[in-house]
């Protein structure tokens, strides 16, 4: 017979399990996957042509969209590279609470990730119950940013402002309350039978393989590979803190998810050691007169700081020729920004180095062979955003 | 048909009642904006007690399509196969500044707006609009459901025929 | 020093492939001859005392105006002795660069996407077509002269939906 005996179903863009708009080309032979090809860019927006014509600190503000679950870690790796470009030392509170800021997104975005991929495989409530500490998280992001999902509070320099009086004592709250939250999920998850045989030797990739297709993040980790970008290239004064990497064993789904709630213990400790130890001191290198915008007080008195906030607001500032590279450990893994800048004030190339997109490109490695419905865990497990990998 | 002409003003403020207060959402969250949906759907905002009781991923079981996030030009077409796939009566809310105009994205494969494709009836902005922005597109939509006259959408929704 | 012996290594056994070692803010940049990427590239891989197993980014830059036009910039990390290194290459407008996607598989997509935004060739990708765009799109969005709004901006976008065969 000359027919094929395959079948081709498309889990298409607009499908409840896909976390955005992924389209998936499944070839079946049975239940068993034969092939699958994904297929991207149904968010494709330019952010990296959009980027060419906006001056530095406007281009900030694309950046939250990006990953959009934690839009601080954005912010921040892009203000690591344009840092390292200037080369401009930013005040130790600044760093503290870059920190604070970034591991409390990390906490967000691995609780959005428990909530929809178990939603995924079926269990619903904890949906309910992450979303609630999420809504936590959100709120005391809005006291000091002013927004819940898009901040742009980390600017290139420092931080926009300095946090308020009320701050402090809500994270302190949350960081008591949040040890407990995580024992809940893992008494609904854990060791229940249902999500061990629906996630325990799923999709599984070894530390090799990893490596080889480019994978970072906790999928890595969870294979075994100890590569965290706070502890190899330690940004932001990520050396003066105390904590561990969780690693797997194996590198199925199971591992993964343990390692992200391990991640989620081990953030909490890094936000009591940022809050305890914070320093005193200014909020943004105010020495680097080109690039940090003066006083709102100074700016009604003195007609030097007006001229001066006026061309960095307008202008922006013009880097020295050359390129950069700089990343952080986002929650999905290496999130890296490489600018090529020939001198003026607008960058000449940006490029994002998005972890979800090359994590996507080994999703056909993982999932070929195993059965159709493990492809939901499969893609669940390697944690994407959509609008990382589109840009 | 000339039913809808034919119907007493009584029966369709209840027709427009029951319609209003049973919206049924489909799942077409895009962009950041699909985030900001999903806690309008959870407890602090909970968008049940409007009626949007359950987000259907199938379009033929949903009245409702909010466009959350960003249209792109690579996803226009299937958006208007979905929206055309939604059985009569239908509505849709553009919810984010993406969905209203494009955003801030004035790109190469950004559309303008989802009104360039499908005919929008409330227009949330905002970058994302907050939660309750959605619960008050969806107040503002009931308000317009309930003053609606009978011959703007079919008494019936055959799955035959031209439902337009 | 780990830095300068990926230098070291790579003028020793390839002379004639490295054309420049630079240095900017802490960073090393190797440029090679486009046509000697692929032995530069299993070298780092395979070499006991270099060992990038990492591919972490590829990155397309159009100098327009500039010959060649293209710039390929390859970043790598070592996870065994914990150091980056960034490889870049020079191709011309039409030109064509061989691809190292069976080094590292994580290139199958990122040299997809440089094809898919500038237009640079690989030889013998497995599978080389348009992966963030459509397939009918004209152009290459990423290039100098392609303006950022697109073609045909001012009109109202025209959706066509394919015939259900």
């Amino acid at each position: 017979m000359a027919e094929s005996r395959y079948m081709t179903i498309n889990m298409g863009p607009q499908h409840p399990a896909t976390h955005g708009v992924l389209r998936l080309l499944l070839e079946l032979d049975g239940e068993i996957v034969v092939k699958a090809e994904p297929h991207i860019g149904y968010l494709h927006r330019g952010v990296e042509k959009l980027s060419e014509s906006l001056t530095y600190p406007q281009a900030l503000t694309l950046t939250d969209r990006l990953d959009y679950t934690s839009g601080l870690s954005n912010n921040l790796a892009y203000c690591l590279a344009v840092e390292k470009l200037l080369d401009i030392t930013i005040p130790k509170r600044a760093q503290y609470l870059r920190v604070l800021f970034a591991e409390l997104q990390r906490i967000a975005a691995h609780l959005l990730w428990v909530a929809t991929h178990a939603l995924d495989l079926g269990a619903m409530t904890v949906l309910f119950y992450a979303f609630r500490d999420r809504e936590t998280i959100m709120e005391m992001l809005e006291l000091v940013t002013g927004a819940r999902l898009t901040p742009s509070f980390i600017r290139i320099g420092g931080l926009a402002a300095d946090i308020p009086d009320t701050f402090l004592p809500r994270v302190k709250e949350f960081v008591v309350d949040l040890p407990k939250r995580i024992d809940e999920y893992e008494t609904l998850l854990t060791d229940n039978i249902i999500w061990k045989k629906r996630t325990q030797n799923i999709a599984i990739m070894s530390g090799e393989e990893c490596l080889n297709y480019g994978v970072t993040g906790p999928v890595l980790r969870a294979s075994g590979v100890y590569y965290d970008v706070r502890k190899a290239y330690p940004y932001s004064s990520y050396e003066d803190f105390d904590f561990e990497v969780p690693l797997g064993r194996k590198g199925d789904v199971y591992d993964r998810y343990l390692v992200r709630l391990q991640e989620m213990r081990q953030s909490n400790r890094i936000v009591k050691q940022a809050m305890d130890n914070l320093p005193e001191g200014p909020v943004a290198a105010v020495d680097a007169l080109q690039v940090v915008p003066p006083a709102k007080e100074a700016i009604s008195r003195d007609i030097a700081a007006l001229i001066r906030h006026f061309k960095i607001m307008q202008e922006g500032f013009k880097p020295p020729q050359g390129e950069v590279y700089a990343s952080v450990e986002s929650s999905k893994g290496e999130l890296g920004f490489y600018f090529v800048s020939d001198g003026s004030n607008k960058p000449f190339r940006m490029k994002i180095r998005p972890p979800s997109f090359v994590n996507l490109g080994a999703l056909p490695k993982m999932i070929e062979g195993q059965m159709v419905a493990d492809v939901v865990a499969a893609i669940g497990s390697i944690d994407i955003v959509l609008g990382e990998i589109d840009r | 048909m000339g039913l809808e002409a034919a119907t007493p003003a009584s029966v369709q403020e209840v027709i427009n009642w029951a319609r209003k207060n049973s919206i049924w959402p489909v799942t077409f969250g895009l962009a950041c904006c699909a985030l900001e949906m999903m806690v309008a759907s959870s407890a602090t905002y909970d968008i049940a007690r409007f009626g949007a009781e359950v987000f259907r991923p199938s379009p033929r079981q949903a009245d409702l399509m909010i466009v959350a996030g960003t249209v792109t030009k690579k996803m226009a077409p299937l958006l208007k196969r979905i929206y055309e796939q939604m059985p009569e009566p239908k509505w849709v809310i553009a919810y984010g500044a993406c969905a209203c105009s494009g955003g801030i994205f004035q790109t190469y494969n950004v559309v303008q707006g989802v009104d360039q494709i499908i005919p929008v009836d409330v227009y949330v902005p905002g970058c994302p609009p907050r939660p309750e922005g959605l619960l008050k597109g969806i107040i503002t939509l009931q308000e317009k459901i309930a003053v609606e006259p009978a011959e703007q959408r079919k008494l019936v929704s055959l799955p035959w025929g031209n439902n337009g | 020093m780990d830095r300068c012996l990926a230098g070291d290594l790579l003028k020793g056994k390839f002379p004639e492939a490295v054309l420049k070692i630079e240095e900017f803010r802490g960073e090393t940049s190797i440029t090679v001859a486009p046509q000697t990427i692929r032995a530069v590239m299993t070298f780092l891989k395979e070499s006991e005392n270099l060992y990038y197993d990492l591919l972490l980014d590829v990155a397309g830059v159009d100098f327009a105006g500039q010959v060649p036009r293209f710039m390929i910039a390859y970043l790598l990390h070592s996870t065994k002795f914990n150091n980056k290194l960034r490889i870049k290459t020079w191709i011309a407008e039409d030109g064509a660069l061989d691809t190292v996607s069976d080094i590292w598989k994580a290139a199958n997509w990122l040299e997809r996407e440089a094809y898919d935004m500038f237009g640079i060739i690989f030889n013998d990708h497995p599978y080389l077509k348009r992966i963030l765009l459509t397939e009918e799109f004209v152009g290459y969005p990423l290039r100098k002269d392609f303006p950022l709004e697109g073609r045909n901006f001012d009109q109202p976008f025209a959706v066509c939906l394919e015939e259900e065969q």
